[in-house]
């Protein structure tokens, strides 16, 4: 029996309990447990295949090698500390009248389902599979998008599921490529969609058909990864849903998105023998960071700015994978660690903020230092972290990823270091003025749930003093995994 | 039977592809189910000939799917849900049809180009019908962009889906078994949402215009 069935029969399950419990008051609490058993599998997961390499379990329609153990366990522990951390939060929503107990029961069960859908993504050695999830992804949370019910929220529920539904059409469209490429190698009968036996054929697979098929699937999940011009969808669900949905979909869900790309790109490098993948991925790349810079320093509302931020980092490891080689493949991998894990924070911090001022316009909170310092210290550390200032690992991973730009791909690197800088000082104007300065705020009825946001940073600092050479021969076996 | 099977095959590939410019000239939005589920009638009929063709099961039981999903089901579920919200015998103002359909057929160009150095490459009887597939979900995304309300935007959106399970029956003889229930199941649970969200946008805004949804801009 191998942890893997844990790892995806508990947020399933949970899913089942939660839709019949969600509405109670321990409902919390069965939310947290059952993240915290996810967690922990994943951990025994992450261990095994440690220990007796890359796995293929139940007729090889699972695949576990060092790059997706990782993100389970990154997927698996921010879905946890995010259980925790809407504990607290979703019961303040309902004092407020925001929440029902109907409202409730459909948040934790989807929470659940949310988490199962990225971890079957994951860990499913089936192209087709990894779409199915993601469209499932997509639906799990579009209900939760639209949970308070207000004009915006519905609005930006409807144009996600829209945006994101024409996208990830796209994408089908690629698989469906793909196997026809695999049909003409294998013949009728043995033709397959799992990822295994296609890098095992790559280099006969046609080129036209692959390259063709690459373009789709690019924009198709670029949708849902948020690159430009495909991100309009973006801020708009992830300002207008409750701050732990934002938070799990700025961190996790855009992740998913960029792993289905990694593995097509691995055949598609395969398949050509040429540089044409990563360099549509550098092109989108670019884009998507200097345009989100630029459209991040127009911000109003804090969680639009840090949903434009999402876009912009994603980018960034976007452009970073489409460089390829062992350096930059490795720092697209920490650099997608440490922004799912100070993002993910932030949010946490934001969430409160907006709590206690009662909006999300920036220039109507102030002085959070002063009422909750936690809060306001949380803000503060995140931002610098996310902002990329040493010694947190958004720094390593930036400096990384610059430094191999200069080296490999000159002519981008001062798009690179203007976009940074305008996100740079358009970011801290903002938040300097809420976290520090007088205050109007009131105090929350019940104390939030901070242990999270700061265990975050810590895990963010660690990153990027030092990182331990077991988890350091991790990222190395996963950035080889991705190739050249 | 077998000697006819490519020429019915791409006579049914024709009509799918009509029938997505029927969609599009459509104003009626019980006309407009009709018409979609006539494209599914169609569909189902290419995938039991393929499957004949070809001694395929998986083809019928993929068929079959689309016969539950497409033809019975969801449109069944749409006449029901416009009848609930009284908006049954509504016509909607399009945009310039002629201008539309000539964009149309620019696309269906640009489709078939496109898929051609692809399509020489299938081995499937209907290798051919890349572009129809490919056409038929450019001309769903189209419809999309023209239409304002609601039930034609989901129309369009399933429309696209069909394009798609074509593509997959046409060129490769349909996907592995598995990913198809999926797709199914992603398609089925879809519709129902957008059922739940058609109702709460009538409660919020009084009308199922999503021209009303654009107040979330960036400014």
């Amino acid at each position: 029996m191998t942890p893997l069935f844990f790892v995806l029969g508990v947020p399933l399950l949970g899913g089942l309990v939660l839709a019949l419990t969600g509405h109670r008051t321990y409902a919390r609490d069965i939310n947290v447990t059952f993240s915290l058993l996810t967690f922990l599998s994943a951990c025994v997961l992450t261990v095994q295949v440690m220990d007796h390499g890359p796995q293929l379990v139940w007729h090889q329609q699972f695949y576990i090698d060092p790059l997706n153990v990782f993100l389970v366990t990154l997927t698996a522990f921010v879905g946890l500390t995010t259980a925790i951390f809407s504990r607290p939060y979703m019961r303040i929503e309902q004092d407020h009248g925001k929440m029902t107990p109907p409202r409730m029961r459909l948040y934790h069960s989807m929470y659940q389902l949310f988490s199962f859908t990225m971890l079957l993504g994951f860990t499913t050695n089936n192209l087709g599979i990894i779409w199915v999830a993601m469209e499932a992804a997509t639906l799990t949370t579009v209900l939760l998008v639209s949970v308070y019910r207000t004009t915006a929220s519905l609005e930006a529920a409807w144009k996600y599921f829209i945006l994101c539904g024409v996208g990830i059409a796209q994408a089908l469209f690629g698989t469906i490529l793909m196997y026809m490429a695999a049909e003409k190698v294998l013949g009728p009968e043995h033709a397959t969609l799992l990822w295994t036996s296609l890098n095992d054929i790559k280099g006969q697979l046609d080129p036209t058909i692959i390259s063709l098929a690459f373009v789709f699937l690019l924009i198709g999940y670029g949708t849902k990864i948020g690159l430009v011009p495909l991100h309009s969808w973006l801020p708009d669900a992830h300002a207008e849903g409750p701050t732990p949905v934002s938070a799990v979909l700025s961190g996790l869900l855009l992740n998913v998105a960029m792993y289905a790309v990694l593995r097509t790109k691995v055949l598609t490098d395969g398949a050509l023998g040429t540089a044409m993948a990563g360099q549509l991925m550098m092109g989108f790349g670019l884009l998507s960071v200097t345009v989100a810079a630029f459209f991040l320093s127009r911000q109003k509302d804090v969680k639009r700015m840090f949903s434009y931020s999402s876009i912009e980092h994603m980018g960034l490891i976007t452009f970073a994978f489409g460089m390829g080689g062992s350096l930059a493949n490795f720092a697209g991998l920490l650099h997608m660690t440490v922004h799912s894990l100070v993002k993910s924070a932030i949010f946490f911090t934001v969430g409160h903020a907006t709590q206690k001022a009662g909006t999300q316009v920036m220039s109507e909170i102030r002085g959070l230092i002063k009422v909750n310092p936690t809060v306001g210290w949380g803000l503060m550390l995140g931002v610098m972290a996310i902002l990329g200032m040493p010694p947190f690992g958004v720094f390593a991973s930036e400096f990384l990823i610059l430094t191999t730009a200069m080296r490999e791909q000159p002519w981008a690197a001062p798009f690179l270091f203007l976009a940074l800088g305008v996100a740079f000082a358009s970011i801290l104007i903002r938040v300097l003025p809420m976290v520090f300065g007088d205050s109007t705020l009131k105090p929350l009825a019940h104390p939030p749930a901070l242990i999270p946001v700061f265990l975050h940073l810590a895990l963010a600092l660690v990153l990027g003093l030092y990182i331990p050479s077991y988890l350091n021969g991790w990222y190395v076996q996963a950035a080889s995994m991705l190739g050249g | 039977m077998i000697k006819f099977a490519p020429q019915l095959i791409n006579l049914f590939a024709t009509l799918i592809l009509l029938l997505s410019f029927a969609m599009i000239s459509q104003r009626r939005i019980v006309s407009l189910i009709n018409l979609f589920m006539m494209q599914g009638v169609a569909l189902v009929i290419t995938s039991f000939l393929l499957g004949y063709a070809t001694h395929q099961p998986d083809l019928y039981v993929s068929g079959g799917l689309t016969l539950v999903l497409k033809v019975i089901f969801i449109p069944w579920m749409l006449h029901r849900m416009i009848r609930k919200l009284n908006v049954r015998w509504d016509i909607e103002t399009l945009f310039n049809v002629p201008t539309t359909m000539l964009v149309g057929i620019a696309l269906v160009i640009f489709s078939f180009s496109l898929a051609l150095p692809v399509s020489r490459l299938s081995s499937s009887l209907a290798g051919g019908s890349l572009g129809i597939a490919l056409s038929c979900v450019m001309l769903s995304f189209l419809m999309l962009i023209t239409r304002s309300k609601a039930v034609p935007q989901v129309i369009g959106f399933l429309s696209m889906e069909n394009g798609l399970i074509f593509a997959a029956t046409a060129v490769t003889n349909g996907m592995p078994m598995i990913v198809e229930f999926g797709i199914a199941l992603d398609v089925l649970v879809g519709v129902l949402i957008l059922g739940v969200f058609m109702f709460q946008i009538r409660e919020k805004f009084d009308t199922l215009d999503i021209h009303h949804l654009e107040t979330l801009k960036e400014d």
